[in-house]
């Protein structure tokens, strides 16, 4: 009886005693368990809040490892929502987004230095109106493990500051206007 | 004064429609391509907006009265003018009715998309027909490029007018302007 279950029982220990890997996740935009919101100061009196609707992504992670981690997002740039049309057509025109020309932003990173306590630091590439610049998000692990589905799931969130000047974008929304803070939640499911 | 129109020319109500709504349309045309660049500081940056959205639903109820208006009366007779050069003036006058009224339903369209009403002049407002996200945008450029088109035909208008009046010895300017002859 011992010796009929052994080979199996040895898959069951080779498979315990394999270290946790990197998993790939995909964001899950399926289900809008991520978003990628800005906010812009309007006129230094209050924020402005919008955020793209329509976006993708995958990432690797590994809790054992989190360096070793990468992501990677592409955002559709027509989907800019501030939850005002007038302003969104104009967010889509020459003056902001210039959507018709630049259908896409990117960011895909490069190195990650974790800082302990579940944050870490992403480097890596945006790209926005053909300009791409290294930038730096400050991530935060949220959580991660089963879903009551079946599926398993990771999810961080993560801010970083754009100066809209570098890139390109030169409309005058005043002194306090010429930054946009990101704040981003990702969750991916594993594949 | 006649008030309506007669087949010698047109009346007083045709005219007062013909010339106000010109003059309107000018002046939205020329206050849209200003106000589209203005900055972010300007003073006149929202209410510019706010009154070109005004005027043009106001001048959108003078449209569709004005149609009616031509509707029910009878065609002053455009006798003496070229049979092809009536056809095109026929195709002009209908097309300036085709033209300004989709420039107002996608101004309309453009600023009501994400479900907020037209506020006119803070007087009342016109509601939304429904939130349409991303309607703004394709609304938008269809009523530029058609707000180019009618500035075109009015130009064509223009000079058909001045042709016939003094090429063609047809008191077309005159007609327009003073009404028929009293008799």
């Amino acid at each position: 009886m011992l010796n009929r279950l052994s080979p199996l029982a040895l898959v069951a220990a080779l498979v315990v005693a394999t270290p946790a890997s990197a998993a790939d996740y995909a964001i899950d935009t399926k289900g809008a368990h991520a978003s990628i919101n800005f906010r812009v100061n309007h006129l230094g009196f209050s924020w402005l809040t919008g955020r793209f609707d329509t976006f993708g992504g995958t990432f690797s992670y590994d809790a054992s490892a989190p360096e070793a981690s990468k992501v990677s997002v592409e955002i559709d740039t027509n989907s800019v929502n501030s939850n005002h049309a007038e302003r969104d057509k104009h967010l889509r025109n020459a003056d902001f987004l210039d959507v018709s020309k630049f259908p896409k932003a990117t960011f895909v990173s490069k190195s990650i230095e974790p800082a302990g306590d579940g944050k870490a630091k992403i480097v890596g590439d945006f790209t926005l109106r053909d300009v791409t610049k290294e930038i730096t998000i400050d991530a935060e692990f949220v959580g991660a493990g089963s879903d009551p589905w079946g599926g398993e799931r990771a999810g961080f969130k993560g801010t970083t500051t754009l100066a809209l000047a570098d890139y390109g974008i030169t409309f005058d929304l005043g002194p306090a206007g010429k930054e946009v803070y990101l704040d981003l939640h990702v969750e991916g499911v594993k594949q | 004064m006649l008030m309506r129109d007669t087949t010698a020319g047109y009346g007083l109500v045709s005219r007062l429609f013909h010339w106000i709504t010109a003059l309107v349309i000018f002046g939205l045309f020329g206050l849209g391509v200003w106000m589209v660049g203005l900055g972010y500081y300007d003073p006149y940056y929202t209410t510019a907006p706010h009154w070109h959205k005004s005027v043009g639903m106001l001048l959108a109820f003078a449209l569709v009265a004005r149609f009616v208006w031509r509707v029910v009366n009878v065609k002053p007779s455009d006798d003496g003018i070229a049979p092809l050069e009536r056809i095109l003036a026929r195709v002009a006058h209908w097309s300036f009715y085709v033209l300004l009224f989709a420039i107002v339903v996608t101004g309309y369209l453009m600023s009501t998309a994400d479900g907020r009403p037209i506020h006119i002049f803070d007087w009342f407002a016109i509601p939304s027909p429904g939130t349409n996200p991303g309607l703004e945008s394709t609304a938008g450029a269809v009523h530029v490029w058609l707000s180019y088109a009618v500035m075109a035909l009015a130009a064509v208008h223009t000079l058909a007018a001045l042709k016939h009046h003094f090429y063609d010895r047809k008191p077309s300017l005159t007609r327009m302007w003073s009404g028929p002859p009293q008799v």
